[in-house]
């Protein structure tokens, strides 16, 4: 939505600006004229200043100063550490007294460490650089000197101004922006400097422009503040800057909202306004750094709206900043027994202070003493009736009820789905919320679980990796000690050899060689021998190979053996399901599962034979050593997955056990009970043609019919059904055995079969490995 | 000093549930003085007992629940429900089948899931269809004729004796309502025969035209006020007039356009009964598609189905379908180039 806005107050700038809305948006009571009607006053100087090291955003200040040494005003106190910081400076001469922790301007009403600088009384500046035409400077220049004010943004966020001061690295900056909007009730700080030191606003907003070089300034001020609209006017009329009027509305100060304002652009998800080319700064941001580069003084006060009904005289000061907060309201006439909170800020966006000595920093726009009148407490919280109204109002254009009925059910991801981290904490959702739901409390709530989430998922994902790193060379050293083992033993075990040929020789009494002649009565000894000659020819040819060569050989042993494990249980398997035969359905059923289970296992372990076995052949083609590593590795997949398939049927096999006598039991039951239940029929039946005989005889037999004929007939349908259901059990009985049975069979042939592939596969292997150690000799 | 910490913001808008449940008792009082001028004073008693059971049950339930029985009813939000049952059932209804409603809709469609806020379906619905369903008998043939067609009309005393079941109903004091007696009628008449008919009055509905009118007007205030959204009634009667001005063009075969704007309970439910916050869609976009569903279910219920008025199953289907709507008619948040539409949308920037 667009609108032509015409200036209807007497200036000589009209503005032909198109304005533009944003969604939503609330208009609470302004409540400005509690504060604007008096000038800025300045206060005394306080008995003592507390200086946080962090009043911006960034890195806190690093400390320059010593404990007892005496300061000059305006004299450096700590220095910026890094880019994205801010230099702190003694608002009035005196002495550091203190360096300790102390309440700082924070939500959470935490300490942090502050300077305590008592001042002398004599208010004495230090030098300064002052420069009247800040047009002779380099840009640089400038940039170093605001830097050096220590000036941070004034409009609530802090963050350093001599960061925004450059331009960005891919764009020009297109817009340059002046937020002079104050939205929020019951703040008049930028009113009253607007009013009284437009020139000086101005000034800083052409300084601004000389090291940006933007494509155009606007300063965007609501209409609720029509004496600082003339004053502007008047201060930029020979000036390109440009005074835009826009409609009063919350939170049209947010710098989002007033970007969207003035050039219908929104700042993309995830980016800052200079990825678009717009910079927007506050009025007071502005004065500020015409104070640096004009005077060379550095920022040490600023001004403050005192109000609410809670202070008898409000209006607006200028505070030196690190004034204490209770002494700052008691110069006003602070009533606190009228007072339950104090809010550093507005109503909408302020928070709470805990303890009444913290004190000012360089981003307290207004102190808020509001009493029960002007602010009563929240009445408690109802249902949320899904009214729609906080969507309606919501800037961001979010859906702040799903984001409410998200938080409290925990469903953090379905939250952050619904773009929970664009909510810009703006307060216009609780404040329409017919239900008195503090919705903005939730948001807040779930975004610091969100992150707290991400930062534990971030922890235990570095320790997993650590673990699994951990794991890998324990299991990687291991093996590597195995090996040196079996080498030393396969060493001792040629020696044993040789020495048991040697004395063969000795007993013999031939000279023909120690290996032809150690032909042990031992089959398996020579076989042995044998192969472990091989392995010593062909550890020689291969140096290489070191540790991985025995290893490979083990492992097909071992392989060989966990076959014949496996080969000896499937036989007991067999037996086993011999067995079931005589007794049962059921588990034969539990057992087809298992022997499923089984031939996929077998298949795995099969596929994974044919890849090693042409792998294998790949490798006598190629000769390449890294493949017989790999080949090791898939051996050992090979063998453990043979492992469990074992360990499976072993399982299998108790169950069986077990379960043969319950079923047993259970069918036998229900044959039983049908029998009795047949039986009670045939006698219920056998009682009823018994005394329908003697009715016929007794009585008239017509009557007698119809009365006991149904009787009969039910009796006998009774008997009849429950015959058929027991001839249907036993029949199911028999007949499941054999199907049961013969599908067993079948399965255990494939899976027989299927042992039988698997194990000429291995003996291929085998001997392809042979040959290919033969063939490397 | 001690400070309260609290959570900002520390303003507060005018804006309260109480409040808003009250201006909707309110819109309905001009509807409901002209029901009782055209019909007859069983409207009028069937608001005040409904009323008198929905309090009565709410703080029976919220006894058992362990809530605090003032903060809860303090919300008017079951003597809203009490007077949408009053004006929705027939005027001769007797005593139990409202108390059966009314009970059954404060107690198992609302405080079951929770109470305000927490019921997924329109707890005034739920009663009524429970009623119709169970009752159908005592609720096809309690419509009252409109006092100007009749020579003695009921009395107060009477209208109370036959409620409460001490004087037996006269027929010529019920009568089949105006799309019941055009429905069975079309069948087997021309649309001039049928609108002949003394009760469809000047070409309309006798005495329903009155109270839609009255209900439209409370309606339009409420949206003024914003208390109820204007998407959800501008939807609902499109969903209506559109299918009924496609398919009912011909009057010779289904009851025309005006008269399913003018007779029944559409402008009740269009603005009373559909604009419920708490079982309708929450997104505007949502709310246009909700109010639609429920007119062009309510059109086709009453032409082809077997209720002459559809609201109450209307609404209720679309209750089911209320959450999923808001699932795919999220709007675009600053800053992203297109609305996560879905449960798994991923960002488009």
């Amino acid at each position: 939505m667009s609108t032509s806005v015409n200036a209807t107050l007497s200036s000589k700038i009209i503005s032909t600006r198109t304005i533009y809305d944003f969604h939503g948006g609330i208009h609470p009571e302004e409540m400005k004229t509690l504060s604007n009607q008096t000038p800025i006053v300045q206060p005394p100087i306080p008995p003592q200043l507390v200086l946080s090291l962090q009043q911006h955003i960034g890195k806190p200040s690093q400390l320059i100063v010593e404990l007892g040494q005496r300061v000059l005003k305006g004299q450096k106190l700590a220095d910026a550490d890094g880019m994205i910081s801010v230099a702190l400076h003694a608002p009035t001469s005196g002495i550091i007294d203190r360096i300790v922790d102390h309440p700082i301007a924070h939500p959470s009403g935490e300490s942090g460490e502050c300077i305590i600088l008592i001042p002398d009384g004599k208010d004495e500046w230090c030098e300064l650089e002052p420069c009247e035409h800040y047009e002779h400077l380099s840009v640089s220049k400038i940039q170093a000197k605001v830097r050096e004010a220590g000036v941070a943004g004034m409009g609530g966020a802090g963050f350093p101004t001599e960061v925004k001061l450059h331009p960005p690295h891919h764009d020009k900056v297109a817009t340059l922006i002046l937020n002079a909007a104050e939205c929020e009730p019951y703040i008049t700080a930028d009113d009253r400097l607007m009013r009284e030191r437009a020139e000086e606003v101005v000034q800083g907003m052409e300084i601004m422009a000389y090291a940006l070089q933007p494509g155009e300034c606007i300063i965007g001020i609501e209409d609720n503040k029509p004496e600082a609209i003339a004053a502007l006017r008047e201060a930029a009329k020979e000036t390109l800057i440009e005074v835009c009027v826009i409609p009063t509305k919350y939170p049209s100060g947010g710098e989002k909202q007033i970007i969207k304002i003035l050039t219908d652009k929104e700042v993309p998800n995830g980016q800052i306004p200079a990825d678009i080319g717009v910079m927007c700064q506050n009025v007071g941001t502005a004065a500020a750094i015409y104070r640096a580069v004009r005077f060379g003084e550095p920022l040490i006060s600023r001004v403050t709206t005192l109000t609410g009904e809670g202070i008898q005289q409000p209006g607006n000061v200028e505070a030196l900043i690190g004034t204490p907060i209770d002494w700052l309201l008691s110069q006003y006439g602070f009533q606190a027994k009228k007072t339950e909170r104090l809010i550093m800020g507005g109503p909408m966006m302020g928070f709470t202070l805990k303890h009444i000595e913290t004190p000012i920093v360089k981003t307290t726009n207004c102190i808020l003493a509001p009493t029960h009148k002007d602010l009563p407490p929240p009445p408690p919280a109802q249902a949320c009736i899904r009214c729609g109204l906080c969507a309606d109002v919501c800037p961001a254009v979010l859906l702040p009820q799903q984001l409410y009925w998200f938080s409290r059910a925990q469903e953090y991801d379905k939250a952050e789905h619904h773009n929970l981290f664009d909510c810009i904490e703006c307060g216009a959702c609780s404040y329409v919320c017919p239900s008195s739901i503090p919705l903005v409390q939730y948001y807040r709530h779930a975004k610091g679980e969100i992150k707290q989430q991400k930062q534990d998922q971030l922890k235990s994902d570095q320790a997993r990796e650590r673990f699994e790193a951990r794991q890998f060379r324990l299991e990687r050293e291991q093996a590597e000690k195995d090996a040196r083992r079996k080498a030393r033993a396969d060493v001792a075990a040629k020696a044993q050899a040789s020495k048991k040929a040697a004395e063969a020789e000795k007993s013999v009494d031939t000279g023909t060689e120690i290996q032809t002649d150690a032909a042990p009565e031992d089959a398996a000894d020579t076989k042995k021998a044998a192969i472990q000659a091989a392995l010593e020819r062909s550890k020689e040819k291969n140096q290489a190979k070191n540790t991985s060569e025995p290893e490979e050989l083990i492992d097909l042993e071992a392989l060989k053996t966990a076959w014949d494990k496996t080969q000896a249980k499937l036989d007991k398997m067999h037996d086993a399901l011999d067995d079931a035969k005589a007794n049962n359905p059921e588990q034969v059923e539990k057992l087809t599962r298992a022997v499923e289970k089984n031939q996929m296992r077998v298949n795995q372990a099969k596929k994974a034979w044919e890849k090693a076995s042409t792998n294998l052949k790949v490798e006598t083609e190629t000769k390449t050593e890294q493949d017989s590593e790999a080949e090791k590795i898939d051996i050992e997949a090979l063998a453990t997955a043979l492992v469990k398939a074992q360990s499976k049927l072993d399982k299998m096999q108790d169950a069986l056990d077990n379960a043969q006598p319950e079923q047993v039991e259970k069918l036998t039951r229900a044959v039983e009970k049908n029998k009795t239940r047949v039986n009670q029929a045939k006698q219920a039946w056998e009682e009823a043609s018994a005394s329908q005989t003697a009715k016929i005889e007794k009585s008239t037999e017509i009557a007698a019919d119809t009365m006991a004929q149904p009787d009969i007939k039910a009796l006998e349908s009774a008997i009849e059904k429950a015959q058929s259901k027991l001839g249907k059990m036993q029949d199911a009985l028999e007949n499941a055995q054999p199907e049961q049975v013969e599908k067993l069979t079948k399965a255990v042939e494939k899976n027989k079969v299927r042992v039988q592939t698997a194990e000429n596969a291995l003996k291929a292997a085998n001997s392809i490995s042979a040959t290919n150690q033969n063939g490397e000799q | 000093m001690a400070l309260l910490t609290l959570s900002s913001p520390h303003a507060k808008g005018p804006q309260r549930t109480s409040i808003m449940m009250r201006w909707v008792i309110a819109m309905t009082l001009p509807g409901l003085l002209l029901q009782t001028l055209f019909f007859g004073w069983g409207n009028l008693h069937n608001v005040l007992w409904c009323t008198l059971v929905a309090i009565i049950s709410e703080a029976i339930v919220l006894k058992i629940r362990k809530r605090p029985i003032g903060f809860y009813l303090n919300d008017y939000s079951a003597v809203v429900t009490a007077v949408l049952l009053g004006l929705a059932l027939p005027p001769f209804v007797p005593w139990w089948v409202s108390l059966v409603a009314t009970s059954f809709a404060i107690i198992f469609a609302k405080h079951l899931y929770g109470g305000m806020g927490y019921n997924p379906f329109n707890p005034a619905m739920v009663g009524y269809a429970l009623v119709l369903v169970s009752f159908p008998v005592a609720m096809t043939t309690n419509w009252a004729m409109p006092l100007p067609l009749l020579e003695q009309p009921a009395s107060l005393l009477e209208t109370l004796g036959i409620i409460w079941g001490q004087v037996p109903i006269s027929d010529a004091l019920t009568g089949a309502t105006p799309l019941d007696t055009y429905k069975h009628e079309i069948a087997h008449s021309l649309s001039d025969t049928v609108l002949a008919n003394p009760i469809f009055g000047s070409g309309f509905s006798l005495g329903w035209e009155w109270v839609n009118a009255a209900f439209l007007g409370g309606g339009l205030i409420l949206i003024a006020l914003k208390v109820i959204p204007w998407q959800t009634p501008v939807g609902l009667l499109a969903g209506l007039a559109i299918p009924a001005a496609i398919l009912g063009h011909d009057a010779d075969q289904t009851a025309p356009i005006i008269l399913h704007l003018t007779s029944g309970a559409t402008m009740l439910g269009a603005f009373f009964i559909a604009t419920d916050p708490v079982t309708s869609c929450t997104t505007t976009r949502g709310r246009f598609i909700y109010g639609f569903g429920i007119g062009l279910l309510t059109y086709i219920i009453r032409a082809h189905g077997s209720y002459p008025d559809a609201i109450a199953f209307a609404v209720l289907l679309m209750n089911f379908a209320a959450p999923l709507i808001d699932v795919y008619t999220q709007p675009r948040t600053y800053g992203y180039i297109d609305s996560k539409r879905g449960p798994k949308a991923k960002e488009k920037n």
